[in-house]
C-alpha cells in the first residue's frame, strides 16, 4: 500500500533504505532538522546540514522515486547555549524559499530548561513571522509530559493555529490532551521508546483517526525506516479497512503537509 | 471517534498471548540478572518505578499504559534552569 513517512531521518540511512522504502510503497518524505549524535561546533556545521537537507538528500531520494521533503530549525539538545542557537536560527531564512522546506521543525523542548523553551519561542515567532508549518518534538521518557504540555502552552502565546502543528511522539499519556487542544499528533514507531506499531494501533482505536498520522523517525539510533508499512501491516491483520490505514498513513499526512503549499507526492 | 477492534477478545488472546507471555519472562529474567550480578544491594530508582508500574498490571479497568506512563513521568510543571545533561532515564530520578 502507497504510504508517506513524514519524520524520518534519512541523513543518518543508507541507499539502501530508500530502495527498500520505495519497494514497500513509499511515495514521499518529510526530513526535519535534527541532533546528529553530537553537538556541532560552529553555526557553519549547521549550514551545511541545510545545505544536505534542501539539496542532496531530494536528489538521492529522486533515484528511488521519493519525494524529498524537510524542515528547519535548531534542534532542542543543542538549544540550551542561547548564543550558538541564534546564529543558527539567523541561518534559516536563507534556505526557506527552497522548493522542499515545508516549514520550522522539530523544534521543541528536551530536558524542560528555561533555555530551551527560550529558543523554542524564539523558533515559533520565526515560523509565525515567516507563515510556516511547524513540526514539533516533544521530550523523551519521563520528560514527556511535561515539555508536552509546555509546548503546548507557548505555541498558545503566538497566533499560530493549532491546526498549522504537528506535535510528534505522542503516547498514551500525551495524545489525548494534543488533540483535545486542536493539534495535529504524530505517533512515532520506535523498538524500544515511544510506541510499537501495536500500540499505534491500539491508538487510532481508541482516540480515532482525525488529525494523527504515524512516522517512522528513522535515525541512527534503534529505529526502522520500515516502521510505517509494518503498523499498516498490523491494522490489516487486525481487520481493520484499507481506508482507514490509508487515512493514517497516506491521508492525513497529505493533508496537513499540504497546507505548505510545497508538499508534493510521486 | 474510535475505531473499534475488529477482533474478539479471544482472537486477541489468541495472536498475542505468547508475544506477551515472552515479555513477562524476559522482566521476569532480568530482575533475576540484577540479583545476580555483583554491586550494591541497595535499590534503583528505575526498578522501583518499574515494579511500582507492574502493580497496573492487576488492575481491571481499561487504561493500564497511560497509567504506568504517568507514573514514570515527571509531574512538575515549571521549566529547570538549566538542561545539565541530555540523556533521559525512563523514571523519574530521585530529587537530589
Amino acid at each position: 500500500m502507497t504510504y508517506i513517512d513524514p519524520h524520518i531521518h534519512m541523513v543518518s540511512r543508507t541507499t539502501d533504505d530508500y530502495q527498500r522504502m520505495a519497494q514497500a510503497g513509499c511515495v514521499a518524505i518529510t526530513e526535519p532538522a535534527f541532533w546528529a549524535g553530537f553537538d556541532r561546533s560552529s553555526p557553519q556545521g549547521f549550514y551545511d546540514y541545510f545545505r544536505q537537507l534542501t539539496d542532496t538528500e531530494p536528489k538521492r531520494a529522486s533515484l528511488y522515486g521519493i519525494q524529498h521533503h524537510c524542515w528547519l530549525c535548531i534542534n532542542p539538545k543543542e538549544a540550551e547555549d542561547v548564543g550558538f542557537a541564534r546564529e543558527v536560527i539567523s541561518l534559516i531564512p536563507e534556505f526557506m524559499s527552497c522548493p522542499n522546506v515545508l516549514g520550522i521543525g522539530e523544534i521543541g523542548l528536551n530536558k524542560n530548561s528555561k533555555n530551551e523553551l527560550t529558543i523554542l519561542e524564539e523558533q515559533l515567532a520565526l515560523a509565525e513571522q515567516h507563515n510556516q508549518l511547524v513540526l514539533v518534538h516533544t521530550p523523551h521518557l519521563e520528560d514527556k509530559l511535561k515539555g508536552t504540555l509546555l509546548i503546548m502552552d507557548a505555541v498558545a502565546n503566538t497566533s499560530i493555529s493549532p491546526d498549522r502543528v504537528l506535535i510528534d511522539h505522542v503516547e498514551e499519556h500525551t495524545v489525548s490532551a494534543v488533540l483535545d487542544r486542536g493539534f495535529w499528533a504524530g505517533m512515532t514507531l520506535y523498538p524500544d521508546s515511544k510506541c510499537t506499531p501495536q500500540r499505534a494501533a491500539d491508538i487510532i482505536e481508541s482516540v480515532g483517526s482525525e488529525r494523527i498520522w504515524i512516522n517512522s523517525a528513522g535515525d541512527w539510533g534503534p529505529s526502522d525506516p520500515l516502521a510505517v508499512p509494518k503498523c499498516q501491516v498490523e491494522m490489516a491483520s487486525r481487520g481493520h479497512t484499507g481506508a482507514l490505514i490509508q487515512k493514517i498513513s497516506y491521508d492525513n499526512p497529505l493533508e496537513f503537509l499540504s497546507q505548505s503549499g510545497k508538499f508534493k507526492v510521486s | 471517534m474510535s475505531n473499534p477492534s475488529q477482533l474478539s477478545k479471544t482472537e486477541v488472546i489468541d495472536r498475542y498471548f505468547l508475544e506477551h507471555r515472552a515479555k513477562l519472562l524476559d522482566i521476569a529474567a532480568f530482575l533475576d540478572r540484577i540479583d545476580r550480578a555483583e554491586g550494591d544491594d541497595g535499590s534503583d530508582f528505575r526498578i522501583d518505578a518499574l515494579l511500582e508500574c507492574a502493580k497496573q498490571l492487576h488492575s481491571s479497568e481499561i487504561g493500564r499504559t497511560e497509567r504506568m506512563l504517568l507514573l514514570l513521568s515527571d509531574s512538575t510543571t515549571e521549566p529547570v534552569d538549566s538542561a545539565g545533561t541530555k540523556g533521559a532515564t525512563g523514571a523519574v530520578p530521585p530529587k537530589s
